[in-house]
């Protein structure tokens, strides 16, 4: 395929991706939550840091259209710039799982045999295990901060993407073209990534963005439970942790927001993969 | 693992002498090596160590926990089983239509919302301002089963939700590829009603693929323990993990994380057996 018949394709997919009503609703969602983790911290109201014990937990009104939190934080702010830290971690954790994923997949599908067995029992062994508690176990060996969230998801996640991968790899294997290049005796590198990877691509697009949902879904579960982002972050899995004792008194405002945001962004990124998923399936 | 067991016990102000001490009283100073050949030794006999939190044997505190455990998630297989067939079934039976749409979109948002955010609304909606159910899992000694039932239902809807989009889903895909198959156009034909073509031909081979999608759902339904008994004060085999965890307690973390593991290769292997049960396509060898 050429380029520009290429280029053509890209832009038909992109029209009728456009014309998926779910699609548009999850592109907007999350573009809005990518604007405030960019320019959040210049537009808000208030310091999303700065302490006002007098002003502590008051409920939603003209001044803190989301009520202030126990130190007296503007809620509002808070939710807006907590879009953030997980808007860094979990794409850059995506991203290195990808990669891992892929380089795995690929050496994978195209050796076969024994390294292959031998590397699909170690994806068995990790996916045996749910990935809160991988990530539970290896944050208290080596200790929490936004690195060892985000290595730790892409070595939790890159098993998924390999196995995925790895099936793709199987089907182009047998195709004309690698055993010609395996004929020019072209290196394994090449046959690897120049030859066959751009043959996989879409399917590994799409595991990108599902993992992209997950990962968020991981980092603001870990942040709950005090292992993810660290505070003083205004993270909203982390705002959540540390004022969901409250709610038992009335004071649902400050969590409910913050909920609202992480339930919005990972149902947009969803919409999103759902729609490049059955584009692929049309 | 890293980490100084004694020290991590008796904190960043003990005197070194008597963390020495405690190290060597635990075994704690010995090579990597030894401890694991000890440990492992014992956890085939059934010894599973001591906790160094607690100064006591780890199992009786892992088979509370997974008892506990084991009602919280039955709760909620037993109401998102049926909830999540009937939800596919009636998707592909209005495939394409308004129906089919809305039920995929609510699926698929119900189950990629983390458990601790539907939680925590739920806790609001149901705890404090309606006070149907109580905000906390635990509940007295001696309670009777309708008690402890009526205190699970909330902690296990969070789990029902996650698990919905995926068991409706697989349900709605083998429903529509029963739908399309040759024998239900058979069925049709010879003249059977429509009632009883879905009923007799089409479920039975629908359901199959539902059934293993269940079983590789528990290990995911354990990870979502973790935070739901957290959330509730409920204790289980996630929050057990989660305080062994924070407490630097190895002996309690490494008895929960194996028994996990474990689990996750019973739960395979039934679902396996269950599957050749009814479907004798598969069934293996020696019968005939």
């Amino acid at each position: 395929m050429n380029t520009q018949t290429a280029a053509a394709g890209w832009r038909g997919d992109l029209r009728r991706l456009s014309r998926s009503a779910s699609f548009d609703i999850g592109v907007v969602i999350v573009l809005f939550w990518v604007a405030c983790a960019l320019f959040g911290p210049h537009l808000v109201p208030y310091d999303p840091f700065a302490d006002d014990l007098l002003n502590s937990l008051m409920p939603p009104s003209f001044a803190h259209w989301f009520g202030t939190d126990q130190l007296g934080r503007d809620v509002f702010s808070r939710v807006i710039v907590g879009a953030r830290d997980i808007l860094t971690v979990a794409p850059i954790a995506t991203v290195l799982s990808t990669i891992l994923g892929t380089a795995l997949g690929l050496t994978m599908g195209y050796f076969g045999g024994v390294i292959d067995e031998a590397l699909s029992r170690i994806v068995d062994a990790v996916l045996a295990l749910p990935t809160v508690i991988v990530a539970l176990l290896a944050l208290t060996a080596l200790g929490t901060s936004n690195i060892t969230v985000m290595v730790v998801i892409a070595f939790s996640f890159a098993p998924v993407i390999a196995r995925t991968v790895r099936s793709a790899v199987l089907a182009e294997r047998g195709f004309d073209y690698v055993a010609a290049a395996e004929l020019r005796r072209e290196n394994t590198f090449y046959i690897l990534f120049i030859e066959i990877l751009p043959n996989v691509l879409p399917p590994i697009l799409v595991e990108a963005t599902v993992r992209l949902g997950y990962a968020i879904f991981t980092v603001a579960t870990l942040s709950f439970i005090g292992f993810g982002i660290q505070p003083p972050s205004p993270d909203w899995g982390l705002s959540i942790s540390s004022n969901y004792g409250l709610i038992g008194g009335g004071f649902w405002w400050t969590v409910v927001f913050d909920g609202a945001a992480i339930a919005s962004l990972i149902i947009g990124i969803n919409l999103i993969a759902d729609g490049i998923e059955g584009l692929r399936h049309d | 693992m890293p980490g100084n067991v004694g020290r991590a016990m008796l904190g960043p102000f003990a005197d070194q002498a008597a963390v020495d001490v405690l190290n060597h009283e635990m075994g704690t100073d010995r090579p990597v090596l030894v401890q694991y050949a000890d440990w492992i030794s014992g956890f085939v006999t059934g010894d599973m160590g001591m906790s160094y939190a607690y100064r006591s044997p780890v199992a009786p505190f892992l088979g509370t926990a997974l008892l506990n455990s084991a009602k919280l998630a039955a709760v909620a297989f037993v109401l998102v089983v049926p909830l999540g067939i009937f939800g596919g079934v009636i998707a592909a039976l209005y495939r394409g239509r308004p129906t089919d749409r809305i039920l995929s979109v609510v699926g698929l948002s119900a189950t990629v919302v983390p458990e601790f955010v539907s939680g925590i609304l739920l806790i609001l909606i149901f705890g404090v301002w309606l006070r149907w159910f109580p905000i906390s899992a635990t509940w007295a000694d001696g309670a009777g089963p309708l008690t402890q039932l009526y205190h699970l239902i909330l902690p296990a809807i969070p789990l029902v939700l996650i698990l919905f989009g995926y068991i409706a889903r697989m349900a709605r895909a083998g429903m529509i590829e029963a739908l399309d198959a040759d024998y239900t156009r058979t069925a049709v034909l010879k003249g059977l009603s429509y009632p009883q073509v879905i009923w007799r031909h089409v479920l039975r081979n629908a359901l199959l693929p539902t059934i293993s999608v269940i079983a590789t759902q528990t290990v995911y339904l354990i990870g979502g323990l973790v935070v739901i008994e957290i959330l509730f004060h409920y204790q289980g085999i996630g929050s057990l993990i989660y305080t062994a965890a924070k407490k630097k307690d190895f002996p309690m973390l490494q008895a929960g994380v194996m028994s996990i593991g474990a689990l996750f290769a019973l739960t395979t292997l039934l679902a396996d057996l269950l599957y050749a049960r009814l479907n004798p396509r598969i069934r293996f060898g020696g019968q005939e």
